[in-house]
């Protein structure tokens, strides 16, 4: 091997390659090429840094410097001044907003100080198209001390003793769940890992396969080897491309090297792992639809018992886990249990990564202990709301969940506060929200989503969530009764009480989580006609205040309609009938002479 | 909608796919997927060819292919366009850049222009959230798109 000198890592994850740094990598490896320096400096595509706003990112090794928002026209200075000549790029480096001081080292930033990357570890350091770089970070390790110093109840007994839970949302107790497929008696089992990432905002699991995907594979097989199966699938959504394009090439490296296939370092132990490709349905994140799924069919949930661990693939007995609970599996059996189980609260054990978007500056991929508060994520982390404005509240748990507020900030996050706060953990989407959102939109938002993914079988939710979004619809669009509010309540409940499955038991919590923390605001819409936030736009209305305007025509140019006329330096006006109520002219307007009603 | 004939290299096509997947009823979705990858798209015809293939009925296949969201029985532009309207681009103002290109294009989502050089599509989440709202052209994507880029996305291809 190479004994390079210095490394330059490139995130390689699906938002940086969107801002091109396939073509940032090409530059630097020509270059560096053309400079003779080619043994000396190496060039690696990594998965996510988790720093998503700030992307492309590279990072410079061994002196850690971090530079941010690369372009490729920057290559050309960063190779000359810090490979040549061993200065930073000072202009690529992160700026703290709060100090304003220029932080080189990523250790030194909010964003990484608070956070322990137990599922993420590889993320970002390693190239994921490479085995050995991953067997170098103790990789595929786990594997080996199971196979050939551990039986399958002392494996199961570990994990239990970690603590760790079903990260997919559910919160089931992984060890007891491969417990109880392990005791089930059959001669054919399957491993399945759950990798229909459907949550909208939500992409870690994503980033794991993208960017470690070796550590799901080397889980899964260690599943195997505890519940007795010889045969794994990954059911992955056909949306993920790139995370597809790694995981194929990994089990390939992986069969290559004998760790999955036939008796497995020579220990008999036969595992053998393939792909399912799902189609776009949200519903099959649940796991008797997946399983249906994967078999040919239309992903309708089925009723449990009988459970997947007794009847699932096949109707083989199948033991579903979710990508970020296989990428904890070899770092709890490579570190302990005892290790893992001293990082979280009493009842929810080690970290927990989170998807943290919407309006907040720092938008990325994070990995905080359980029991980390709001606060923490949102403020240190997360860097504030975006634009200086007011933090209104943050949806976890995806279209399943629910919104919580400024007072549930200090809650310190594990898998039962949500749920007793009225959200729940979810899949680990966080969607944050400022003063401009408006919350009885964003409830429609959510059962828009849930109409169009509901599989139709049980009445409550195809029929009930349809007549929840009408509600909704009627409410944002102006046209809400004093009773609507009620009936939303009634019929939330009806339909949590009587669904079919998780998908349609959970789908009016968004409805009831907003009416509960902001009812004010639904009958500002219903009593009022009014939208607080200034979104419903049938609710708004734009006009010129006559003696703010100067007739600078530029509201007139930027109109997209040709809504608005007038002279120049002479007042403007707006038609009503021809505004489509977009607020480009509001934005645009540098007199604030335009107002919002 | 009018009847397609295929033309008989496309049916070997599809035969070829199903035998590659040993014509096993169970192998449905990775047919579907083999096949709109290399069709563009899945109309009755074709699924009829898949149902005789894997030996079940067409109503079955069409259950399949209406209940993703990723099989389609409509040809696609030749720009096909997303908008992401995950929760994410959503609260960064997904809404209003899809009604623009609806405005623009005067088609709904799910639709294509009479010349058929675009079509509209809304996808759940690519995972880029940093940069919401985000739109993908093809296999390119845009990032931080406001209404008002909406003319210039769709000039960069208006002439291809």
């Amino acid at each position: 091997m190479t004994d390079y000198k210095m490394h330059l890592l490139i995130c390689g994850g699906t938002g940086c390659k969107a801002s091109e740094s396939d073509e940032i990598k090409n530059r630097l490896n020509q270059l560096i090429g053309d400079l003779g320096l080619a043994d000396e400096v190496q060039v690696v595509l990594t998965g996510c840094f988790g720093f998503c706003e700030k992307g492309p990112i590279i990072k410079v090794l061994p002196d850690n410097t971090f530079y941010v928002q690369v372009t490729p026209n920057d290559v050309v200075e960063i190779v000359e001044e810090h490979i040549v000549k061993g200065r930073p790029v000072k202009r690529l480096l992160y700026t703290d907003p709060n100090s304003a001081e220029q932080i080189s080292d990523s250790k030194g930033m909010d964003f990484y100080k608070k956070q322990i990357r137990i599922a993420l570890k590889n993320c970002g350091f390693i190239n994921p198209e490479n085995i050995d770089e991953y067997i170098a970070r103790d990789g595929y390790q786990a594997l080996g001390k199971c196979l050939s110093e551990l039986t399958p109840e002392e494996v199961i007994k570990e994990v239990k003793d970690s603590g760790l839970r079903g990260r997919g949302g559910g919160g089931f107790p992984t060890g007891l769940k491969w417990e109880i497929t392990k005791n089930v008696e059959n001669d054919q089992k399957y491993v399945v890992c759950n990798a229909d990432e459907g949550d909208p905002g939500a992409f870690m699991d994503r980033s794991i396969l993208e960017g470690d995907p070796h550590s799901v594979l080397e889980a899964m097989a260690i599943c195997g080897y505890c519940i007795g199966a010889d045969k794994g699938l990954v059911y992955i959504r056909a949306e993920y491309p790139l995370a597809i394009q790694r995981l194929k090439i990994a089990i390939k490296q992986a069969e290559e090297y004998g760790l999955i296939g036939d008796d497995i370092l020579g220990t008999g132990f036969n595992f053998h792992i393939e792909l399912r490709y799902g189609a776009g349905a949200f519903v099959c994140g649940e796991e008797t639809a997946l399983i249906h799924s994967m078999e040919g069919l239309r992903g309708e949930p089925t009723f449990k018992p009988p459970f997947p661990s007794v009847s699932g693939y096949m109707g083989k007995p199948t033991n579903v886990n979710n990508v970020e609970t296989f990428a904890n599996i070899p770092v709890i059996l490579n570190k302990g249990a005892e290790w893992f189980s001293k990082i979280g609260t009493e009842k929810s054990k080690g970290t927990k990564v989170f998807a943290l978007a919407g309006k907040i500056n720092n938008v990325g991929l994070i990995e905080v202990p359980m029991g980390t508060t709001l606060r923490e994520v949102i403020y240190d982390i997360g860097g504030g709301i975006k634009d200086g404005k007011e933090f209104k509240a943050v949806q976890t748990g995806g279209p399943s969940g629910g919104c919580l507020t400024k007072d549930s900030l200090d809650i310190p996050i594990d898998y039962d506060n949500l749920l007793a706060s009225g959200s729940m953990m979810g899949s680990g989407g966080m969607i944050v929200m400022d003063e401009s959102d408006c919350m009885v939109s964003i409830a429609k938002f959510y059962l828009d989503f849930t109409l169009e993914e509901s599989c139709g079988k049980c009445t409550p939710c195809r029929v009930g969530n349809k007549r929840l979004y009408e509600l909704l619809d009627k409410i944002t669009q102006g046209k809400g009764e004093e009773q609507d509010i009620e009936k939303l309540k009634d019929l939330s409940v009806v339909i949590k009480d009587t669904a079919l499955c998780g998908l349609g038991q959970t789908s009016p919590n968004p409805v009831l989580s907003t009416i509960s923390n902001f009812e004010h605001e639904y009958k500002a819409h219903v009593h009022d006609g009014k939208c607080p936030a200034g979104q419903c736009k049938s609710l708004l209305r734009y006009d010129i205040v006559e003696d703010l305007c100067t007739g600078c025509t530029l509201c007139f140019r930027n109109c997209p309609v040709g809504a608005i006329s007038g002279e120049r330096r002479a007042p403007h006006f707006i038609d009503q009938t021809l505004c489509i109520k977009c607020g480009v002219c509001f934005e645009k307007c540098k007199f604030n002479a335009i107002t919002l009603t | 909608m009018p009847k397609i004939k295929l033309a008989e290299n496309t049916v070997q096509l599809i035969k070829d796919i199903c035998k590659e997947f040993e014509n096993k009823e169970s192998e449905l979705i990775n047919v579907l997927h083999q096949v709109q990858s290399k069709l563009g798209y899945l109309p009755a015809e074709v699924q009829e060819v898949i149902a005789k293939e894997l030996k079940t009925s067409v109503a079955k296949v069409y259950g399949v292919v209406t209940f993703y969201s990723f099989f389609t029985m409509i040809p696609q532009g030749e720009n096909p366009i997303s908008i992401c309207m995950g929760t994410a681009c959503y609260v960064r103002g997904a809404e209003q850049v899809l009604n623009e290109f609806k405005r623009q294009l005067k088609v709904e989502v799910g639709e294509s222009t009479e010349d058929g050089k675009f079509s509209i599509n809304c996808l759940r989440c690519v995972g880029a959230c940093g940069l919401a709202p985000v739109v993908t052209v093809g296999e390119k994507v845009y990032g931080r798109v406001a209404p008002t880029d909406v003319k210039k996305i769709i000039a960069e291809y208006k002439n291809h």
